[in-house]
């Protein structure tokens, strides 16, 4: 019982440092504000936004006029700033959905290819093996010149290329978490793969996957907007980051800034999470391959 | 060592099989075919027969497979369906741009990656060593097409310095050609040269960890002694393997940067192949950028093998 106490009592020691060292930086803190502020512009974009996405609010492109809010008109005469606010909801809701799709199929085959070696590891490390010969935007050109973009495509295209990463990592993870002994006693007392799988190996590997998505969900947002750069992704009239950057290229060497903004926002969204992700990983020890994280 | 890198050499072939497979399949998981996409729904039973016929869809899948990666070997790509034109004659006038691209970049881009990696790695934990880490990553973060449209604002709109545009055309002088694609190669250097000094810091400070580095230190022998002939020979197979993956990563970023500048080269022909649904030109131009990927990587783990001693003599 003494021994019990005494190691009770260090792995509480252990979690108050560890809460110490997640301390937030400065750093850490700019970037959950930046995140918090377009998550809430999201949810709130059909209340925020002046006008709609869709309206022509006036006759000139690429003009500060009074008509339209602070940002001026695009190249139709649309306000650039409703724009943006429902260009939030669209792209950081799509690589939502994409990463929600590409993290629970990614974990679920990666485990299950740890725990259950043989065949079932054989094939599903080869198949993604197969899926990371391509470079992902490749892979995404071939399969919309296949079968033509549409929004479900561009969401599952995006989330197949990034499950094969989770795949690789949660595997990796539950590898070196099968050989615990925590594991073999749920083994011996018969518990089954499912209940190892959520009970023992998903507690145990929580914050290093909690890292990954942060860096799957970046990676989601500017793939999706580039493929909308590219004219394969979002569809015009629909409003998204990419898209708005590819509409407005022109106006640039007219000296409008509005391809900038967008590209901007993008940009601001993408380095909060990964400063984010970097301090925690920073901060908690957590270790990911650098050649997982690509 | 033979072994090792013959084994490696057809593990690479094996890719670029399954490679040309999901290549070609892509096609086959539409509903319906290509000469349905391509003349629309609404199109009369004989047009669509009549192009059928013309494309030779009807032969079956793995005859036509066979056909397609036949002509893929002696160069024979097919016709354009979008502009009728022979795909490797479109192929040969845009893929010299898009290999001068990358070439400058790698030769701007190669070197201060690595320095700057080195140096970071020799400075690692003091706050130089934070601040390149952070500035690195983020520009890792930023998209491509943001780096762009900044550069374009601030060096073609605002200074007037650069072209906006680049003009490539054969009978330029050298320096008219490198300015005019200067800002497309700082594009692709600041998303290269991120990715390539931080994996070169990881890669140094893996060596600097290990015991015999810490046996020289004790021993006395000079700092730059160490970096030099004790690191810096067992840093390189690591080094090498970055440099090669982050060449292979210009095949994903080209695709963003033609497109931002409106730059003549393949990856644009590419993309504008998928806009119209060009199938064919799609998987010629997917096949090349596949292959030289896929090669990339094999070489970078060929000559990891070769200056690795461990691994050399290895049988």
């Amino acid at each position: 019982m003494i021994t019990n106490n005494a190691i009770a009592s260090q792995s509480v020691q252990n979690k108050k440092k560890k809460y110490n060292n997640l301390r937030l930086t400065p750093v850490a803190w700019m970037s959950i504000l930046i995140i918090m502020f377009w998550i809430l512009v999201a949810v709130f974009a059909p209340a925020l936004a002046p006008f709609d996405k869709a309206d022509m609010v006036s006759f000139e492109s690429f003009k500060l006029v009074e008509e339209a809010s602070f940002l001026g008109t695009d190249y139709l005469g649309r306000d650039v700033l409703s724009r943006i606010i429902y260009g939030a909801r669209m792209t950081l809701g799509m690589a939502l959905i994409a990463t929600l799709i590409s993290f629970t199929t990614g974990i679920i085959l990666g485990f299950a290819a740890a725990i259950s070696p043989g065949w079932t590891d054989q094939i599903l490390s080869r198949i993604v093996d197969a899926i990371m010969a391509f470079p992902s935007i490749m892979l995404a050109l071939i399969i919309i010149g296949g079968v033509g973009t549409s929004l479900p495509v561009v969401i599952l295209t995006v989330a197949l290329i990034d499950a094969t990463r989770v795949f690789r990592l949660s595997r990796a993870l539950a590898l070196d978490a099968s050989v615990m002994d925590y594991v073999t006693v749920a083994r011996v007392r018969g518990e089954g793969v499912n209940w190892i799988m959520f009970h023992e190996i998903l507690p145990n590997t929580i914050a290093p996957l909690a890292a990954e998505l942060g860096v799957r969900y970046t990676f989601a947002i500017l793939f999706i907007s580039s493929l909308s750069f590219l004219g394969l992704g979002v569809q015009p009239p629909g409003a998204d980051w990419g898209v708005m950057v590819k509409e407005n290229l022109q106006g640039l060497l007219y000296g409008s800034p509005a391809a900038l903004i967008p590209a901007a926002c993008i940009g601001s969204m993408s380095v909060a999470v990964n400063l984010l992700v970097d301090w925690f990983l920073h901060r908690s020890s957590t270790m990911i391959p650098e050649e997982l994280m690509g | 060592m033979p072994l090792l890198i013959v084994r490696r050499l057809a593990l690479g072939i094996f890719t670029m099989w399954i490679v040309s497979l999901l290549v070609f399949a892509s096609t086959e998981i539409l509903p319906g075919d290509v000469a349905e996409s391509i003349l629309g729904k609404e199109a009369p039973d004989e047009q669509i027969t009549a192009m059928r016929e013309r494309l030779g869809l009807n032969d079956p899948a793995y005859l036509r497979y066979w056909n397609w990666l036949s002509g893929l070997f002696v160069g024979d790509l097919g016709v354009s369906l979008g502009s009728g034109r022979e795909i490797s004659e479109l192929i040969n006038d845009r893929i010299w741009n898009t290999v001068r691209l990358a070439a400058v970049t790698s030769i701007i881009a190669v070197p201060l990656a690595v320095t700057l990696g080195l140096v970071s790695a020799m400075r690692a934990g003091t706050v130089m060593d934070r601040s390149i880490s952070i500035g690195t990553l983020c520009m890792m973060s930023l998209p491509e097409f943001f780096v762009a449209t900044l550069l374009v604002f601030v060096f073609a709109v605002q200074l007037r310095w650069l072209p906006a545009v680049p003009n490539v055309r054969p009978d330029q002088s050298l320096w008219s050609s490198l300015t005019s694609i200067a800002l497309p190669v700082m594009t692709l250097t600041f998303g290269v040269l991120a990715h390539m000094a931080r994996m070169t810091r990881n890669a140094v400070i893996n060596v600097l960890s290990s015991a015999y580095i810490e046996m020289a230190l004790l021993k006395g022998v000079l700092n730059w002694r160490i970096i030099l002939f004790h690191a810096f020979p067992n840093a390189l197979s690591p080094i090498i393997n970055v440099i090669a993956l982050n060449l292979a990563y210009l095949v994903a970023g080209v695709v963003i940067v033609e497109t931002a500048f409106g730059y003549p080269g393949l990856a644009r022909l590419m993309v504008e192949a998928v806009g119209t649904r060009d199938i064919p030109l799609v998987q010629a131009c997917g096949m090349i950028f596949c292959a030289t990927y896929v090669l990339l990587n094999l070489f970078a783990d060929v000559l990891s093998i070769l200056s690795n001693p461990r691994l050399r003599t290895q049988k």
